[in-house]
């Protein structure tokens, strides 16, 4: 994860709202290893294999975030609709889209459990948009988000939009995740 | 301040706490199981080392129950894991598969097993975790990382949400309804995203009325409109079954009479009447009448939801004596519930009987196919299959296959469904009522 302060640019995936836990990673593949290093690469590959075709890569959908035989995505930003991430609390959501490249995802809303998973762990950083950007975003249009002023260039269609401060998770944000911000703060080494 | 209020403040070491503020929380019990346990895990033997201890082993509660009855070596390996884990760190609190302590699962295994105590505070790797609160506890879902940060401190931080509360007005239940009915319209009503952070805080003498599984069935579902938690305050029934359970001391909590709710509801008992939910989402509501004759190739009643012994029940009343028109797969959430199956009956015959009789299929305890899961899950949609089903979810591919559609309902509009092979209001089984 990048630190609040920088830009991330790239690459932007559409989807819709609601896009819950097993449209981001389907169960049927929570069953492999987070560590082992080949394993782990299938969390990238699936990862949005769940999305009903038609709304994959909006607005004209059909395009998958990972290719068939691929395990990363040539898209980096995700742009999503109202809810992002809603339904179970399997952490292997946040960690697949990691895994597959994404570095950031902008929603005007998330689901609660996965924006903590997502900034806890460490995997990508949950915008509020103050838009729904999904309806504005086109799939391949190139981003640039800029943290430090909150706000989001379509360089591909020449507009700024603006998002959200991260308020009271952005020093876990700019920590790396809780283990690295409660290492910081010195809780780790208290209780230990 | 609210009964949540009051939880966190208490557990925070603070006199009170405010909606928004993050308050770092000591954790009464933390559980986990095969699918979210061995990676946090392996994040706590990452973050504090190969032979560190967990923070209580008394408090760390390890049920398996995702992915058990399956050939899939990865979700076998899973379970393995735990295991391995259980016994280095000498767990007492771990119901192993293929053992005598086996469960299922996990969101009915803690109040059966005594870990769902009014006033406490419960995190768990699963999202509906939050079931618990109906017993006045704290309870929520959390992912690996927060896992492994209690196993290793004992403690989380957690943002104090605002309070929606819900007041449920009548003195019973009427004879067609059930507590699935009631969640499926309030959500309808506000949303999959209409409690997004909040608390939902049910009440009312409505509630009073309400049995202890109709009232997990409520809190259960909370996590369907985003809710952090659901809570229901505890009374003299949430207290006779926790102390059936366990002999452990707790102190339930309630909210104050000029507490601050972020908004209030009033639902009336007696105008409700059996929901749907229709695909591909928990709040794309209608009610039963409006999708009669909608056709069904499946009707599945098990999960964490829909899936404990007052559900067969309700189901076998309807099923008894009739044949069914479609495929019928029952799964009891745990061993419990599948030894009831046995002993509990309908007119004198046990629902087992019920059930098979009419040629249902019937699985053993676990999430089984609430979730989809490894191919080879029983009663998983593979194909284009159309279910009513009294589980939780019905995202695109939720079941299996994102070609599948579901359809969720009570147990029994899903068993009147079940005899009709299309969506059919329970109230034309019901004789005492008329539509």
């Amino acid at each position: 994860m990048s630190e609040q302060n920088n830009t991330i640019k790239g690459k932007a995936f559409v989807l819709g709202k609601n896009i819950d836990t097993d449209q981001i990673i389907p169960a049927e593949h929570l069953v492999y290893s987070l560590d082992d290093p080949e394993e782990r690469k299938f969390y990238g590959r699936y990862a949005l294999s769940g999305v009903p075709e038609e709304q994959s890569g909006l607005p004209e959908g059909g395009i998958p975030l990972v290719e068939d035989d691929a395990f990363e995505s040539e898209f980096n930003i995700i742009v999503g609709g109202t809810n992002f991430g809603c339904g179970s609390s399997r952490e292997h959501a946040p960690a697949s889209l990691d895994i597959a490249g994404v570095e950031a995802i902008i929603a005007p809303t998330f689901a609660r459990i996965f924006y903590r998973n997502s900034v806890d762990g460490g995997f990508v950083i949950p915008y509020e948009s103050l838009n729904d950007l999904s309806q504005e975003v086109h799939t391949g249009d190139e981003l640039e988000i800029d943290a430090k002023n909150r706000t989001v260039m379509n360089k591909t269609q020449n507009k700024e939009y603006d998002i959200r401060p991260l308020g009271s998770v952005a020093d876990i944000v700019n920590a790396g995740g809780i283990f690295e911000f409660a290492r910081k703060e010195g809780m780790i080494d208290v209780k230990n | 301040m609210t009964l949540t209020e009051k939880i966190l403040a208490k557990h925070s070491g603070k006199s009170s706490v405010e909606p928004g503020e993050s308050v770092w929380v000591d954790v009464d019990v933390l559980m986990t199981h095969d699918v979210c346990g061995p990676p946090s895990i392996s994040i706590f033997k990452d973050q504090f080392g190969e032979d560190a201890r967990v923070w209580d082993k008394e408090k760390l509660v390890i049920i398996p129950d995702h992915y058990i009855f399956t050939e899939d070596k990865y979700a076998n390996r899973n379970v393995d894991i735990l295991r391995a884990f259980a016994a280095n760190q000498d767990l007492p609190n771990f119901y192993d598969v293929g053992s005598e302590e086996y469960k299922g699962v996990c969101h009915i295994a803690l109040p059966e097993e005594g870990f769902t105590r009014p006033g406490e505070v419960l995190f768990g790797t699963d999202s509906h975790t939050c079931t618990a609160g109906a017993f006045g506890q704290f309870a929520t879902g959390i992912g690996n990382t927060d896992a492994a940060f209690i196993m290793g401190t004992g403690q989380l931080w957690v943002k104090v949400p605002e309070t929606m509360r819900f007041t449920f007005n009548g003195t019973s239940m009427p004879p067609y309804l059930m507590a699935k009915d009631i969640i499926l319209q309030i959500i309808g009503d506000i949303g999959v995203d209409g409690a997004t952070y909040r608390t939902m805080e049910f009440a009312g003498p409505g509630i009073s009325c309400m049995s202890m599984e109709d009232r997990m069935t409520l809190t259960n579902m909370v996590i369907e409109a985003g809710g952090k938690n659901g809570v229901v305050e505890p009374d003299t029934k949430t207290e006779a079954y926790v102390r059936e359970r366990t002999d452990k001391y707790f102190e339930p909590v309630f909210s104050d009479a000029d507490a601050n709710y972020h908004s209030e509801y009033q639902y009336n008992l007696e105008e409700m009447v059996p929901m749907v939910a229709k695909p591909h989402s928990p709040d794309n509501k209608a009610t039963a009448i409006e999708l009669e004759g909608t056709e069904l190739d499946r009707a599945y009643i098990g999960s964490c939801t829909g899936g404990k012994l007052s559900d067969f029940k309700a189901a076998a009343e309807i099923i008894t004596g009739n044949d069914l028109k479609i495929d019928t797969y029952i799964v009891p959430a745990t061993t419990e519930i599948a030894r009831g199956l046995e002993t509990e009956t309908v007119n004198g015959i046990p629902l087992i009987k019920i059930f098979k009789d009419a040629g249902c299929k019937i699985g053993q305890a676990s999430c089984a196919a609430c979730l989809g899961g490894p191919s080879d899950t029983f009663g998983r949609l593979n194909n284009q299959e159309v279910c009513i089903s009294t589980t939780n979810r019905n995202y695109p591919g939720r079941m299996g296959s994102k070609e599948s559609s579901v359809y969720l309902a009570s147990p029994y509009t899903v068993a009147a469904s079940a005899v009709t092979g299309n969506i059919t209001d329970p109230r034309v089984f019901i004789h005492e009522t008329i539509i």
